[in-house]
């Protein structure tokens, strides 16, 4: 779904209608971090027309609970209705799981630079990785601390830099 | 288990194990969020109602696999609930809740690991579900050292919360019908896992019973404690007073 240098792509074996409509669909703000689209965030994963004005979109949720999917599902509904096709589904898939690591690298940059610690890549077989340092967004420190395991949404932990004294959120590795 | 089930039979089994497990996660759901409003410290209100918010996502896809969800959680009587009584119990003080949290996670979280390995209709939602769990244990485990080895006071309540709540804890490795998990290797492991995080929080294992004749397997069968009630009233009160109700 991502490339190595991190620019989301239709799914190989799409049609030209299809991989537009991936475009499309991906493009979408994602409702909660609305600096990401739902390509980088990396929670689009096929979008397969099965016949003239049909069309059937799989998005995989970032957490089970997560409430963002609806209205993601009504955005891509919106943008795909708008390009004329008629019969939209949006279903959501839960395997494979979606992992932090399907955030693409142009979505990491946005993250950090909308004060957002990006999710560190994942180390085999680890699935709280605690050892590694996060870098704060605002100043660019590696001495900072973990003030709670939740924050905002229950994607982000709170974490709070030593240096320059700024809490901020950190994208937490799932 | 039995050779090669029919559909029907593998239908009932998977509706059987998809009740019990999406019960645990709405009710535990429901109980975490009471704390909405009550929490000792703004960011534990905020991890609470996430981790509310994890397990309602759960609910929804098991109970989804046994029928209609709105159904399922908002319509069902007392009896018809398959939760563990565990899950039932009310918050009590915050170590009460953070007991409840450790005992139920690091369950939950050995559970999902076994259904992820298996086959069965559970595993799609055991792998997305696990690296959630893993965040509960953590928060949970981290509580218990911080209150067992705090102050005099917290370790009092952390110690009485962990004791009380021992005899709910048998229930936990009581076969589900439909799941074909290793209990008595879970069972050991859970055990294992709990003695490290109490020791570390010096508070020792508690001695106590962990299955009396009124409690083994009690929820799984519908058999539910005094607090149940009330707390499903509640539950199911706007959807029961006005059927169909959205915003």
């Amino acid at each position: 779904m991502v490339s190595a240098t991190g620019s989301p792509a239709p799914p190989a074996g799409s049609t030209a209608l299809e991989a537009e409509l991936f475009r499309l669909a991906g493009a979408v703000p994602d409702p909660e971090l609305p600096v990401l689209t739902l390509a980088e965030l990396g929670v689009l994963r096929t979008v397969r027309v099965s016949a003239p004005g049909t069309v059937r979109v799989e998005l995989t949720p970032t957490y089970t609970g997560c409430p963002a999917v609806e209205a993601m599902s009504s955005d891509i509904e919106r943008v795909l209705r708008d390009r004329g096709m008629a019969r939209v589904s949006v279903v959501k898939v839960l395997s494979p799981a979606w992992s932090t690591d399907d955030i693409s690298a142009e979505g990491r940059r946005k993250l950090a630079a909308s004060g957002i610690a990006p999710p560190r890549p994942h180390g085999p077989a680890e699935p709280v990785p605690l050892s590694l340092s996060i870098r704060c967004p605002h100043c660019g420190s590696t001495d900072t601390e973990l003030l709670s395991r939740f924050s905002s949404t229950a994607c982000k932990a709170l974490r709070r830099c030593a240096t320059c004294r700024e809490p901020f959120d950190h994208f937490k590795e799932l | 288990m039995n050779g090669a089930p029919t559909d029907d039979a593998r239908d009932v089994r998977t509706t059987a194990a998809a009740l019990a497990l999406g019960d645990d996660a709405l009710i535990l759901s429901h109980r975490l969020g009471e704390w909405a409003g009550h929490a000792p410290a703004l960011e534990e209100e905020v991890a609470l109602a996430n981790i509310a918010l994890d397990l309602l996502g759960q609910a929804r896809i098991l109970l989804s696999l046994a029928g209609d969800e709105d159904e399922l959680a908002y319509l069902r009587d007392e009896r018809h609930f398959r939760n563990l009584q565990l899950v039932e119990q009310p918050n009590g003080d915050f170590a009460h809740t953070i007991a409840r949290q450790l005992y139920f996670s690091t369950y939950q979280l050995a559970l999902y690991r076994q259904l992820v390995a298996g086959d069965s209709a559970f595993g799609a939602l055991a792998a997305k579900a696990v690296k959630e769990v893993a965040y509960h244990q953590d928060h949970a485990e981290h509580w218990t050292l911080r209150l067992g080895d705090g102050t005099p006071e917290s370790h009092r309540r952390m110690s009485r919360a962990c004791e009380t709540l021992w005899r709910f804890t048998g229930e936990l490795f009581q076969p589900v019908e439909g799941l074909d998990i290793d209990w008595a290797a879970l069972e050991e492991g859970w055990l294992t896992s709990v003695t490290d995080v109490l020791e570390r929080a010096t508070l020792g294992l508690p001695q106590g019973p962990r299955t009396g004749a009124w409690t083994a397997g009690a929820g799984r069968q519908g058999l539910h404690t005094e607090p149940f009630g009330p707390m499903i009233a509640e539950m199911q009160h706007l959807h029961r007073s006005h059927p169909g109700a959205s915003w």
